[in-house]
Order: C-alpha cells, then sequence, then structure tokens
C-alpha cells in the first residue's frame, strides 16, 4: 500500500513529462547554448577548452539543475494536487522521493547519458568520457534531491527563483568539487574508485534524507 | 524541577529579565576580556619569525572564524529546538544568531583580506578556509534571505530551521570537499597557520580571545533576543513598562 | 477570526456561511490540516475524511480517467473499471479518454468530483463545491451529499447560499474578523 505512493509519484510525473516534452529538453536545450558559449568566451584551443572542460561541464550541469528545479512543484501547488497529496495522508516521505527520483529521471539521467556530446564539443581527452558520465548520473541525483528541497520552500513564494538559486548554490558545493575532480583525474590518468564510491555514498544519503525535509517544506508552504 | 524551567522559558518577561540581568554580569565581562584580548595580541605579543608584524590580525580573525562557524549552529540548534519544541524564545534565537553569524563570517573574510595584503601581496587568496567560509557566508545569507521572504513569520521560522538543519549536515561535508579541493590545486604552498607548533606567547592571547568573542557573540544573541521580544510583544503591558518605566 | 467552539457528530450536515473573507475556507483547511501554524487550540478529527477544495487537482495534460487513475492522494488503489462507473456518474463517460484541456471548466469540475463516487470516506469536507459547475452539476452534487449523509456519512461544505438538500442542515455563520461565530 505505502509502496504505491512512491510508485504512483513516479509514473505519474513520468506521464506528464511524456505529454509535455518541453520539461525534459529545455534543460538539455539550455546546456547546449552554454557549452556553446564556452569557446566563445574562452577562444577556440582546445588545449585550454581542454583544460577546463570537466569544471565546465559540472557547472553548467548545476546551472541546469538549478533551472529545471524550479518548475517541479509548481504546477501541482498551483492546481490544488499537492494539497490533496498533504490531506490524504499518504507518507510525504515516499512521495517526496518519488518526485526526487522522478525528477533525476527526467533531468539528470538524460543529461549525463547525453553528456558525452557535451563532452566532445569542449575537447575533453576521451579518457574523462566514462568518469564525466558516472560522475553526472550519480552528482544529478543529489543535485535533484537538493533541488526538490529547495523549490520545495520557495513555490509559495512570489519570485523565488533568484532565491533558489542563493540556497541551492552552496549546498551543493561539495557535488561540484568532487564531480569536476573525479574527471580531471581520470583525464590525469589517476584512479577514481575511492571517489566515486564517496560520490554514491553522498547520493544514497541525499535521497534519503532529503524526502525528510522536502515533507516537512511542502507542508510549510501549503500553509502559506 | 526541569518542568520550572521549560515554563519560564515560555514567559516571555521572564526571559526578558533574566536575560538582562544576566547581560549584567556578561556584557562587561566580555567587553573587558576583547579589549585586554586585542591589545595583548596585537600590541604586546611577539612578532612572528616569518611574518613579522602583520600576521597579528589572526587575534582577531581566528577567533571570529571560529565563533562564526559555532554560530550556524547554534542558529540550526535553536531552529531544531524550535521545530521539536515549539518554543518562541528558541525561535528567536535562531532569527537573531543569523544575522549576527553572517556579520562575523564577513568580519572573518574582511581581516582575512586584511592579512593577505601586507603578507602575500593580494587582498583575496583561494585557500581552503577562506573558501569554506565564503560558502559559509552565503549558507547565512541564505537563511537570511528566505526568512524575509515569507510574510507569515511563523513560517518563515519554521522553512529557516529546516533550512539551517540541511546546512547542519552540510557543512561537516563542504569543509570536507573544499580541503581535498584545495589539495587538488595546491598552488605554492600558501598556509593561513604559521607553523604547526604555536608559542604560547601567541597561543595565550589567541586562546584568550576566542574565549571573549564567544563571550560576546552571547551578549549580542542577548540582547537581540530581548530586543526582538519587545518588538514582536510590543502591545502587552510588560514590554510597555520595560519601555516607558514604570508607571 | 476570534474563539470557536464547534462540535460536529456523526450523519449531521453542516453549512458553513459567511462572506467572502470571513473565514470558510481557512477554517476548513485548518480542519483538514493545513493551516498548522496559524492556529491555536485543540483540533481533533476522529474520522478519515475526503477533502475537496477550492482548485481541482484536474491536471489538463491527462485524460479523465487517468486523472483519476494519478490523482495525488487517494489512498485507494482502483481497477480500471471503477473509475470508469466513477465517470459514468458524473456524465463523462463517454469522456473518459479526451484529455482535460479539451474539456469545459465544468467538465473538469465534474473529474474532481468522480472521487466522491471512488470514496468510501465517511467524513466529506468540501469547500465551494458549487464552483463552476453547470445546471446539472448543480443536482448532482445536491443527491451526492444527501446520499452520503443518508448512508450515516457527514459532511460539511462551505458555501454562500445553501443547498437545496432535503435533509436538515445546521449552518455555523462566519462573521469575519474579532466577531464569534454563530450556529443555527
Amino acid at each position: 500500500m505505502s509502496h504505491s505512493v512512491l510508485g504512483k509519484v513516479v509514473m505519474r510525473q513520468l506521464l506528464l513529462a511524456y505529454r509535455r516534452p518541453a520539461a525534459v529538453l529545455n534543460p538539455l536545450f539550455f546546456y547546449g547554448v552554454v557549452v556553446l558559449l564556452m569557446p566563445l568566451g574562452l577562444g577556440p584551443k582546445q588545449a585550454v577548452l581542454s583544460e577546463f572542460a570537466p569544471g565546465l561541464l559540472w557547472i553548467t550541469a548545476l546551472l541546469a539543475a538549478l533551472l529545471s528545479a524550479e518548475i517541479v512543484f509548481r504546477s501541482d501547488y498551483d492546481d490544488g494536487g499537492l494539497e490533496q497529496l498533504v490531506v490524504s495522508g499518504d507518507s510525504m516521505y515516499l512521495a517526496s522521493l518519488g518526485y526526487v527520483i522522478a525528477h533525476w529521471c527526467l533531468t539528470g539521467l538524460p543529461l549525463a547519458l547525453v553528456s558525452p556530446v557535451f563532452a566532445q564539443l569542449l575537447s575533453l581527452p576521451a579518457q574523462g568520457l566514462p568518469a564525466l558520465v558516472i560522475s553526472l548520473t550519480l552528482g544529478t541525483l543529489i543535485l535533484s534531491a537538493f533541488g526538490c528541497l529547495g523549490t520545495s520552500l520557495t513555490v509559495a513564494l512570489r519570485r523565488g527563483g533568484m532565491l533558489l538559486s542563493l540556497l541551492l548554490l552552496p549546498l551543493e558545493v561539495p557535488v561540484l568539487i568532487l564531480g569536476s575532480g573525479i574527471v580531471t583525474r581520470a583525464v590525469n590518468g589517476m584512479p577514481i574508485e575511492a571517489l566515486i564510491s564517496i560520490l554514491a555514498g553522498l547520493a544514497l544519503l541525499a535521497i534519503a534524507l532529503t524526502p525528510l525535509a522536502i515533507g516537512a517544506s511542502i507542508k510549510i508552504s501549503l500553509e502559506v | 524541577m526541569a518542568w520550572a524551567w521549560f515554563h519560564r522559558l515560555g514567559s516571555s518577561p521572564w526571559i526578558y529579565r533574566f536575560s538582562g540581568s544576566l547581560l549584567g554580569y556578561l556584557l562587561p565581562l566580555a567587553m573587558t576580556l576583547v579589549v585586554v584580548g586585542s591589545i595583548w595580541g596585537l600590541a604586546f605579543s611577539p612578532p612572528d619569525f616569518r611574518q613579522g608584524n602583520s600576521y597579528r590580525i589572526i587575534y582577531i580573525h581566528v577567533p571570529v572564524s571560529v565563533v562564526s562557524l559555532a554560530g550556524y549552529y547554534v542558529m540550526a540548534i535553536a531552529g531544531a529546538v524550535s521545530l521539536i519544541w515549539r518554543l518562541k524564545v528558541a525561535d528567536m534565537m535562531m532569527r537573531v544568531a543569523a544575522p549576527i553569524g553572517a556579520a562575523l563570517t564577513f568580519l572573518a573574510l574582511l581581516t582575512g583580506a586584511v592579512w593577505g595584503k601586507p603578507t602575500w601581496g593580494t587582498y583575496w587568496v583561494w585557500d581552503a578556509r577562506i573558501t569554506s567560509m565564503v560558502v559559509l557566508l552565503f549558507l547565512y545569507l541564505g537563511v537570511y534571505a528566505l526568512y524575509e521572504a515569507y510574510d507569515n513569520k511563523a513560517l518563515a521560522s519554521k522553512a529557516c530551521a529546516i533550512l539551517s538543519l540541511v546546512g547542519t549536515v552540510n557543512i561537516p561535508i563542504i569543509y570536507k570537499s573544499v580541503d581535498w579541493w584545495y589539495s587538488l590545486h595546491q598552488p605554492a604552498s600558501i598556509k593561513f597557520t604559521g607553523g604547526s607548533t604555536i608559542d604560547p606567547s601567541m597561543l595565550y592571547p589567541l586562546l584568550l580571545m576566542i574565549f571573549s568573542v564567544y563571550l560576546l557573540y552571547a551578549c549580542l544573541l542577548l540582547m537581540g533576543l530581548r530586543l526582538t521580544l519587545l518588538e514582536t510583544e510590543a502591545k502587552t503591558a510588560w514590554a510597555r513598562k520595560e519601555v516607558m518605566g514604570a508607571q | 477570526m476570534s474563539e470557536l467552539h464547534w462540535q460536529v457528530g456523526r450523519g449531521e450536515l453542516w453549512q458553513i456561511k459567511g462572506d467572502n473573507g470571513a473565514g470558510k475556507t481557512s477554517l476548513l483547511r485548518a480542519i483538514v490540516g493545513l493551516a498548522g501554524q496559524s492556529i491555536e487550540g485543540h483540533l481533533s478529527v476522529i474520522s478519515e475524511f475526503l477533502f475537496l477544495g477550492h482548485k481541482t487537482g484536474v491536471k489538463s495534460d491527462f485524460t479523465a480517467l487517468e486523472n483519476l487513475r494519478f490523482q495525488l492522494g487517494s489512498t485507494n488503489d482502483h481497477d480500471p473499471s471503477s473509475l470508469l462507473d466513477a465517470l459514468g456518474q458524473v456524465g463523462l463517460a463517454d469522456y473518459s479518454d479526451e484529455f482535460a484541456y479539451q474539456m469545459s471548466a465544468g467538465q473538469q469540475r465534474r473529474i474532481a468530483l468522480a472521487r466522491l463516487f471512488l470514496s468510501e470516506q465517511p467524513l466529506w469536507l468540501l469547500d465551494e463545491p458549487l464552483t463552476a459547475i453547470d445546471v446539472d452539476g448543480v443536482g448532482l452534487i445536491e443527491s451526492l451529499i444527501a446520499q452520503q449523509v443518508r448512508r450515516g456519512g457527514t459532511v460539511i461544505y462551505t458555501s454562500h447560499q445553501p443547498l437545496k438538500v432535503e435533509l436538515s442542515t445546521r449552518t455555523l455563520h462566519l462573521r469575519g474578523r474579532g466577531l464569534s461565530p454563530y450556529v443555527s
């Protein structure tokens, strides 16, 4: 019975995204546009781009995650669905977890899978590619968790967008450091297994703990 | 016995009077110690082997950094207490701790810049501790901004309590990862602390300053608490009496 | 509002009445648990309940059937046939595979109402149930409520004007800021 809340929320979000694919495509387009800006801003020299590529690819992932986080609860808040969720007595923990996982499936995971394309545009050496995909897969899970948390706190506020960035970016510093560090080390031929386990551990911690805070924050936002 | 205290913590006039009498002792003590410590460190402690006299700013920089980090935990714990036990005084403590902590963090960064210029010729160096402190500053600013964004202040406090708790869990992770980040990109070894052992003649004034800044922080917290109490209960009889004197 | 002492027994039908801004919606939301920070005092709800709020919770990108199936907060998993039944009861049997954005506001409201047919909850809390409802719908709601009460259930609804339900309705009048409510 409680299993079905998690499953239902995930299926629901996936179906909604299927009906309106813009939610999935927009972050990817955004990512592409920003990657385009990099050589325009830094110059086309491959040596320069490939040196900065790990950091650039990861910073852009953070920014894309920020944009996509804003809309997670927006429509359910506006049309009263979120109210129903809270009132019904279903587990807010599982529902929040469902939102996080669905968000990751729709934003982080596609990004991780498409990232080799962007990596090529920025001349990331080939040794870095598997590390990029793995670190993005795990790291975006954390970004989704925090993103849902931030947006659950700000969904009821006017002009919550800027505030969302201020809240999320400091919390996402470790993910950025670890993620880009993993890719950099892989490019330099150094071992990354330990770091990946740390990232995986952080990801598990994030998805285990954030739903608690997300549930509480949704209730607060509904009272505004 | 414990319940008596619990009850008192719910009574605003009692808190106001109690903190007032506490401040009567603590504030002069804190101010004296801060002045003594500062003079001792800034004027009387021996010059450093490598950095000469410019290092003296650490007598302000280090205590302020330490307390600013501790202050975040104070804020988060106050928030947690407010969430669990619904104590209004814990609520107010949290609210008050946010700007004080942010100001301390900013002061720490400022004194860090003051240290940097004569020592390394630059106002800013991205070393591990300074970087962590910038992140801490933004964590504080986030709590403050979230509080201001909510119109309903009771809800604002709950939201901020949640955010501070999330920040609390994150802070060790942030500090560790920034440390690691720094070692990854290690430039020529610039370290903010001097050698690994510190001479007692430098250590004692430092410890004294740390202790006295903690005390000063506690006093600022109490003063802010009293002010907030008066503000939020401006319409009650006891508040009027305190402000305008017994009539 | 100032003090409110109110007790509702099983099988009763209540209307919460008052002008705009008197707090009807707020009171209902407080009862269902959406206002924990803003109320002081003791509130106990000794029942499972169904809450239909002001907003429908209907997703325009879903079909009518999908809306019922993926409705957030419906605690039971219903099989498709009972979902279709419910749609039939609100007159939307032919629209089960239509997207909600293709329907009128009244029809979208009916999708939300279909939940009343799926619920086994003894207590219903309805906030302005007649909003955006067309003429046929009004009769439907009134008969639904009557049915629920006759079954021994309890219904509390907010509205400007009373519904024409042929059962004794008690009214809680909210008079707005600073004035205490009264019962009739």
